[in-house]
This record gives C-alpha cells, sequence and structure tokens, in this order.
C-alpha cells in the first residue's frame, strides 16, 4: 500500500504522467456518463437506426459549434415541441366541445442560409371526429401566412417541402426557401433575420379530443457531434464507443500480461518438458499471421466483440515476452529465498504465484499499461476493415462508415475527426502513462 | 578490435589445444545447425498446418465450396433451354454427376482431414496450386502468379517505408544519445508517445490534410487513370502517390523508434567499460565506434532482419487506406474470398522467411560479437 502512494507520489513529477492520468480519469468519467445516460439496450435500438427512431434528426450535418469557424452560418436544427413544453400550447374552449387549441413555435432566426426542410409531426387523440389542423406562418415583419390546412388523423407528419401547392403560392421557390424571404416573386434572396412563429390552431370536435404537436427545423448542423448518413445522432457511438474501447483495451491487455506472465514462471519453475513445450508454442505462434488470423475469424466464424477479444487475448499469450519473462524468472529462481521456501516445504504453486511472479510486478504494470493504446487501436482496426460487432457502436465503426459513404471525399471532415480525435487521445493517454510508469519501474531509465 | 587483441595474444604452447579445439568448434556448430534446423522446420510445419485448419474453418470452407457449386450447376441448367425437355428424374441424375464431377476437381470428394495433409505437403514444398476464384491481373489462377504479381508494390512501399523508418531511427537515436538533454532530445522523449497511433491511423489524418482539404495529392491508389505512358511519367506518378503513404509509415513510428534506440545507447554508454575507455583518453568518436556501437551491433541487426522480413506480409490495414495494390490488401481480399490457397501461400513463404532469418541471425551475432559462440551457451537463459 505504502509503495503504491510512493508510486502515485513518484508519478505526480512527470508533467505527461499527470496528463495522462487526466485523460483516463475524463474517459472513465465519460464511459459511467455513457453507461448511465443511455443504457445498453437503449444504445443498441438507438444505433441500429429504423423507422421512427430517427427521423427527427437531419442527415450528414456537421455538430453545430463548426458555426463558429464560418463565415456563413449555416442553420441549426431546432425541435419545438407542444408535449415537452418547448412550444406554447393554450386550450380555448368552445361550446358543443368544439374547442380550439393553438400552438406556437417561436424560434429565433440568425442564419445566413435556409435550412434543409422543416416538418411538423402531430399526435391527436380522439374516437371518431380527427381534429382539424390549420397552420399559419408568421415572419418578423409582415403579415401572418396561411400554409396548410388538413385533418389530423391520428399520426401525421407534414413536412413543408413537398407541399408542392405551398411552393406554387411561394412563386415556385421551395417553401423551406420562400417561407424566410420578404418577398418571394422578387427571387432568391438571403432569408430574413428575426423571430419566426410558426402558429397551428387545432379544432377538436370531442370532449377528451386532444393535439400534440412538434416542429422540426432541418438545419445544417446539428448538437454536439452531428449526425451520420441514417441521420443517427454520432453522440450515441461516439460516447458508448469509450466504454467499448476502454474494456477492449484493459480486458486484452489485463488478461495477456497476466497469462503471458504465468505462463512463463510455471515454464521457469517446472523446466523440463513443460519448458520445451511452451517454448516451442511460443515459436509457432510467433510464426502465425497475427492480424489475418483475427480477420479470418470475424470473416468466417464471428463478429462479435467478444469471440475476438477472446481470440486477440488467444494470440498474444505465446509471444516474445515470454522470452523475456522467462530470462527474469531464471534468474529469480535462483535467488535465496525461493531456496529458503523450497526447504520448508512450499508447493510449487505457492512458490509461483506468491513468491516468483510478485517480482517482475513492478517490470509488468508499465507493460501493461502501454500495451492498451495497441489493443484499443486493434479494435478500432478491426472494425475499419468492417470486421467490427455487428450492434456496438464503436469509433471503428464510424470511422468504416465514414469512408464507406465517402466522408472525406464530400467534406464530412467531423465524421471521421470525431473518433479520431477520441482514439488519439485514449492512445496518448495510456502511452504517456506507460513511458512515465517505465522510467519510474525500471531503474536503468531513471533519469534517462 | 581492442578487447579481441586480449584472445590474439595467447601463449603459443596454447596452439595445438587451439587446433584440436578448432576441429571440435566445427562438430559442435554442425550439431548445433541441425539440430536449430530441425527444430525450426518442425515449427514451420505446425504453424503451417494450423493455418490450413485455420483458413479452411477446420472444414466449414468446404461446406461452403459445396454450396456453391451446387448452386451454379442448378443455376446453369435452370438457364440452359437444352435441358427443358428432360425428366425431373434425368436432370436430378445429370446435375447430381456435375456435381461430383466439380466436386472431384476441387478434391472435395474425400475427407478434410485427409486433404490437409495433401495440403501441407504442397505448401511445404511450395507448390502452391490454383486459387478458385482470385486471379492475378494478368489473369492467371496460378497462386504463385497471384502472389508475385502484388510483391512489387509492397516492397516499394512498406519495404521503403521500413528501411526510411529503420536508418531514420537509428541515426536520429544516435544522435540523441550524444545530446542527451537537449531540447531535440527533449521533444523526442515527449513526442515518443505519438507512436501509439499505427501507421494507417496516420494515413487517415494526412489524406484529410493533403488529398481532401489541400487536394495537393491524391486520396489513394498507385497511379493516376488512365496510368502514363512513358517510363519516366508513370514512375514521378507512382512516386506522387507514395508520398501520403511513406510520410504515414515513418511519422508513425520515428518518433518512438528514434526514442528507443537513444535510450538504448543511453544505457549501453554508461557501462563501466564505456567509462574506462573516457578515462583511457579516446576520442568520443573511437568510444562510440568501439565501445557503443559494437556491442549493440546483434540487436541492431535482429531488429532490421525482422524489419526485413515483416515486409512480406505487407500491412493490412494500411494498403486498405491508401488502396495500395500490396500483397497486404491482397490476403484481405482472399480471405474475404475464402480463398485458402493464397492465404496459405502466403503465411508459408512467410514462415521460411521468418525460420531462415532466425537461423542465419545466430550465425551473425557469433560473426560480429566474438562473446558469442555458436552451441556453446545452451545452459543460458535464452
Amino acid at each position: 500500500m505504502k509503495t503504491l502512494r510512493n508510486t502515485f507520489k513518484e508519478l505526480l513529477r512527470y508533467p505527461s504522467a499527470i496528463f495522462g492520468l487526466a485523460i483516463i480519469a475524463l474517459l472513465i468519467a465519460l464511459s459511467i456518463y455513457a453507461v448511465i445516460s443511455i443504457p445498453y439496450k437503449e444504445a443498441l435500438r438507438l444505433w441500429r437506426g429504423g423507422e421512427g427512431v430517427w427521423d427527427q434528426y437531419p442527415r450528414n450535418a456537421p455538430p453545430a459549434w463548426t458555426n463558429l469557424f464560418k463565415s456563413q452560418k449555416v442553420p441549426e436544427t431546432l425541435f419545438l415541441s407542444s408535449a415537452d413544453g418547448s412550444a406554447e400550447k393554450v386550450l380555448y374552449p368552445g361550446e358543443n366541445d368544439v374547442n380550439t387549441i393553438v400552438m406556437t413555435y417561436t424560434f429565433d432566426y440568425q442564419f445566413d442560409t435556409f435550412p434543409d426542410d422543416m416538418s411538423l409531426f402531430f399526435k391527436a387523440k380522439f374516437t371518431e371526429k380527427q381534429p382539424h389542423l390549420s397552420i399559419s406562418w408568421l415572419p418578423p415583419a409582415g403579415e401572418a401566412f396561411r400554409v396548410a390546412d388538413f385533418g389530423a388523423g391520428k399520426a401525421k407528419t407534414y413536412p413543408f417541402s413537398q407541399d408542392t401547392k405551398l411552393q406554387r403560392r411561394l412563386a415556385g421557390l421551395s417553401p423551406e426557401q420562400g417561407l424566410f424571404i420578404a418577398d418571394p416573386k422578387a427571387g432568391l434572396t438571403p432569408p430574413v433575420r428575426g423571430t419566426y412563429k410558426v402558429r397551428v390552431s387545432a379544432t377538436t370536435f370531442e370532449p377528451d379530443s386532444d393535439v400534440d404537436g412538434e416542429f422540426v427545423l432541418y438545419g445544417q448542423v446539428y448538437g454536439l457531434a452531428g449526425t451520420d448518413h441514417l441521420r443517427r445522432d454520432l453522440r450515441v457511438a461516439l460516447l458508448w464507443g469509450t466504454p467499448v474501447a476502454l474494456a477492449f483495451g484493459l480486458i486484452a491487455a489485463l488478461g495477456t500480461t497476466i497469462l503471458t506472465m504465468s505462463i512463463a514462471a510455471i515454464s521457469t519453475w517446472f523446466g523440463g518438458w513443460v519448458d520445451a513445450v511452451i517454448q516451442r508454442i511460443t515459436a509457432v505462434n510467433m510464426v502465425l499471421p497475427f492480424l489475418p488470423i483475427l480477420i479470418m475469424i470475424g470473416t468466417f466464424y464471428s463478429r462479435s466483440i467478444v469471440v475476438i477479444l477472446g481470440a486477440v487475448i488467444l494470440l498474444s499469450i505465446f509471444t516474445g515476452s515470454i522470452m523475456t519473462y522467462r530470462a527474469i524468472f531464471l534468474q529469480v529462481k535462483e535467488a535465496p529465498y525461493i531456496e529458503a521456501a523450497r526447504a520448508y516445504g512450499a508447493g510449487s504453486w505457492r512458490i509461483i504465484f506468491s513468491y516468483l511472479t510478485p517480482r517482475i510486478i513492478p517490470m509488468l504494470i508499465p507493460n501493461l499499461v502501454a500495451a492498451i493504446p495497441g489493443f484499443v487501436f486493434l479494435e478500432a482496426a478491426l472494425a475499419f476493415l468492417g470486421l467490427g460487432d455487428p450492434s456496438l457502436p464503436t469509433w471503428g465503426k464510424m470511422i468504416n462508415d465514414a469512408q464507406q459513404n465517402g466522408a472525406l471525399y464530400q467534406g464530412f471532415y467531423y465524421w471521421v475527426l470525431e473518433p479520431a480525435a477520441l482514439l488519439v487521445l485514449t492512445g496518448l493517454a495510456f502511452a504517456m502513462l506507460g513511458f512515465s510508469l517505465d522510467r519510474i519501474f525500471n531503474p536503468r531509465l531513471r533519469g534517462l | 578490435m581492442a578487447e579481441t587483441t586480449a584472445v590474439a595474444e595467447a601463449p603459443v604452447e596454447a596452439v595445438p589445444e587451439k587446433k584440436r579445439s578448432g576441429s571440435s568448434t566445427l562438430v559442435r556448430v554442425a550439431r548445433y545447425s541441425a539440430v536449430r534446423l530441425a527444430s525450426l522446420l518442425a515449427t514451420v510445419v505446425v504453424s503451417v498446418y494450423l493455418t490450413i485448419l485455420i483458413a479452411n474453418m477446420g472444414g466449414y470452407v468446404d461446406r461452403i465450396q459445396r454450396g456453391a457449386i451446387e448452386e451454379s450447376i442448378s443455376m446453369q441448367l435452370a438457364m440452359n433451354p437444352a435441358f427443358k425437355a428432360l425428366s425431373l428424374a434425368e436432370k436430378e441424375k445429370y446435375k447430381a454427376d456435375l456435381i461430383a464431377v466439380q466436386e472431384r476437381r476441387l478434391g472435395l470428394d474425400q475427407p478434410f482431414l485427409a486433404r490437409s495433409f495433401v495440403y501441407l505437403k504442397d505448401a511445404l514444398t511450395l507448390n502452391l496450386g490454383r486459387a478458385n476464384q482470385m486471379t492475378s491481373d494478368s489473369g492467371s489462377k496460378l497462386v504463385k502468379n497471384i502472389i508475385l504479381e502484388r510483391l512489387p508494390p509492397t516492397l516499394l512501399l512498406t519495404g521503403m517505408g521500413s528501411i526510411i523508418l529503420f536508418f531514420a531511427s537509428l541515426f536520429i537515436g544516435l544522435s540523441l544519445s550524444r545530446k542527451y538533454g537537449g531540447w531535440l532530445d527533449k521533444l523526442f522523449v515527449v513526442l515518443a508517445p505519438t507512436s501509439s497511433a499505427p501507421a494507417w491511423f496516420y494515413g487517415i489524418f494526412l489524406i484529410l490534410i493533403f488529398a481532401a482539404l489541400l487536394g495537393w495529392l491524391p486520396f489513394g491508389g498507385m497511379t493516376g487513370a488512365p496510368p502514363k505512358e512513358t517510363t519516366l511519367a508513370y514512375a514521378l506518378d507512382v512516386g506522387k502517390h507514395m508520398i501520403l503513404p511513406l510520410l504515414a509509415w515513418v511519422l508513425s513510428g520515428l518518433f518512438l523508434g528514434a526514442f528507443t534506440q537513444r535510450t538504448f545507447f543511453l544505457i549501453y554508454s554508461s557501462e563501466d567499460y564505456v567509462d574506462m575507455a573516457k578515462a583511457k583518453g579516446l576520442t568520443s568518436r573511437d568510444v562510440e565506434r568501439r565501445y557503443i556501437l559494437r556491442p549493440t551491433l546483434p540487436t541492431i541487426i535482429t531488429t532490421f532482419a525482422l524489419t526485413l522480413i515483416a515486409m512480406w506480409t505487407g500491412a493490412i490495414i494500411f494498403e486498405t487506406v491508401f488502396q495500395w495494390p500490396g500483397l497486404g490488401r491482397q490476403l484481405f481480399q482472399a480471405i474475404g474470398l475464402y480463398e485458402t490457397a493464397v492465404i496459405v501461400g502466403e503465411t508459408v513463404v512467410y514462415a521460411y522467411l521468418l525460420a531462415m532469418t532466425i537461423f542465419l541471425l545466430d550465425f551473425i551475432y557469433a560473426l560480429v560479437d566474438p562473446r558469442v559462440r555458436i552451441g556453446g551457451s545452451e545452459g543460458r537463459a535464452g
């Protein structure tokens, strides 16, 4: 315990270790937040997508903060709903059960270009007579403009851009553009800035009848992370990629180093044919092509992250480091305290796991930490080749999606850069910590 | 040469004994070589057989192939109007015959286990056979041709990259160890962790900057389309396509490589005999050459040899990112097509190269380091 505290104190003398530790802490916090805010099942459902999951989101929209770097501000995506209070909803009771509900969606438009589209999603409650809806558009200056009238139905979507009647009335301009222009007849001019209102007045004909509506302005940018070609919010994959990457890296590094160490210890302690067999296995394993075998497992057998993780650990046990550990154990084996242990009758397994292996833990810890980035990038690499886990959202799969859909050709840099930045941070953090640990634990490197 | 002079100045009466030990050295070296070769060969055999088992998924690929044969023959028969007149039984029989012929052609009529040993024999004798679906760009189905066709691009790119990286790391590492503690040294120490990101990852960034954003260099591939007519223009075009991949390859490895070499040299230069040499008043150049470089030579040679043979496997992901027509990408394609002959072919060549290198390294160690005696260190750790 005391050595642990001393190590930690010493670690804080290295700025790179502090940097690494800070980032690792941040990544762990992000993982915890991801797992709590989006439960596992929910994350899978969201990432699988399908009908009704991502309809309200724009396609291939960069994150909203990219506006800071643009001279032409492009519109952000807006959601205003009468159900959650982000839009005003007032009920005007009438006679004979005929009531009027007025929903007003107010938004401030301070952008230089037009939105991609606008839509209203309605959900109505009634038994026989459907409510009647009438939509009007109130620009910052000028008069209200009647947009459309129709019956609500149980669930109704009104996409502005597909209303050809409205388009004709706007001098042939597409509604998501025409509605933002002072005089559509004068042709396309930049949008008028100011506060716009969309007013929906619904007339209901039954006592319990109710209507709720959500107004979506599909911008050209969205949220913190942006969206992909399937309208999915990339925040899901960025958030969930963190625990997946950390878990994969940690488990693989931990499993590999501990197994390698134990096998090296067993090999040296028992010697003889055990040692010979283990050395032969190591030689064979070093000839086997590592990545091609993983690709074969992914292609032929299973792409499940658990299977791949198991294969990675199995293939990484019998490597050159078994030789390194073996060389150290051969020295330790001759130490007097082992002799003493044997003299008082300690069993082989007790000696191996209680006396032999603890001796190389100082050397093991830096190796373990430094091995993590390799495994994190390995997972990303497999996902990049299209062999990622089919259901999990991961960083590598994001890069793969981006590459498949020509993100770099089309200029959707955010799609590649976001997961890449997180991968780099993860890799750097563990590498920096590993380097510092190596200097602390490895006396030959001290001061170098 | 300083440390060998002691051996040369051996007493005269020791000469006859030295002669005797010379002949026994030969025996010892021969016996050691034979044992070593046998054990390496056994390793190659086992690992190639394992690769055969994995590449065939323990026989599962057979079932995939059977399914493919049946489907293609059924399709052929269904499409051919000449068979419309045949009765159902006749059709079935004809189909079964055709399938049997195809299965015999591919050897599927024999159990997989029996065939796996035939595969092993063929692979070990480098009789690589034919591919099922893959062809080389010149149209050959011989696995040898398929592999040889992709070898030059891989050697060109990963070969050049590895060699540049190796020597750059070595010389930068050496010069850093001379100016230990300088700002450049500190910079490399700080930047060493950046090598935790692999080359393909750097590649994505470089493509983003230089191809997508600036448009200066191509996104990938080896030549433009169509390829240039004259040799010079073609070479220049290939060179232009190589800039980004080479840069990615070198960038991803340079800082860690130079850092490792520097630390390695520093550890060796803190040995007592180096201090002794310095105390004797030797110039720092001599100290470096004789007392630092000389003992580190075996390690440097090992690294270099392993770098050279690692080129053979190409770099699957790296070549995929840059769409480089090399062995790595071919191997990836082969796996996607269940083309076991190509997978096994590439593995067996790599296994042989690795075994040969390891065998030769023992002798090279003995040549460059007089302390190493071949076969004389059986009791040692390694």
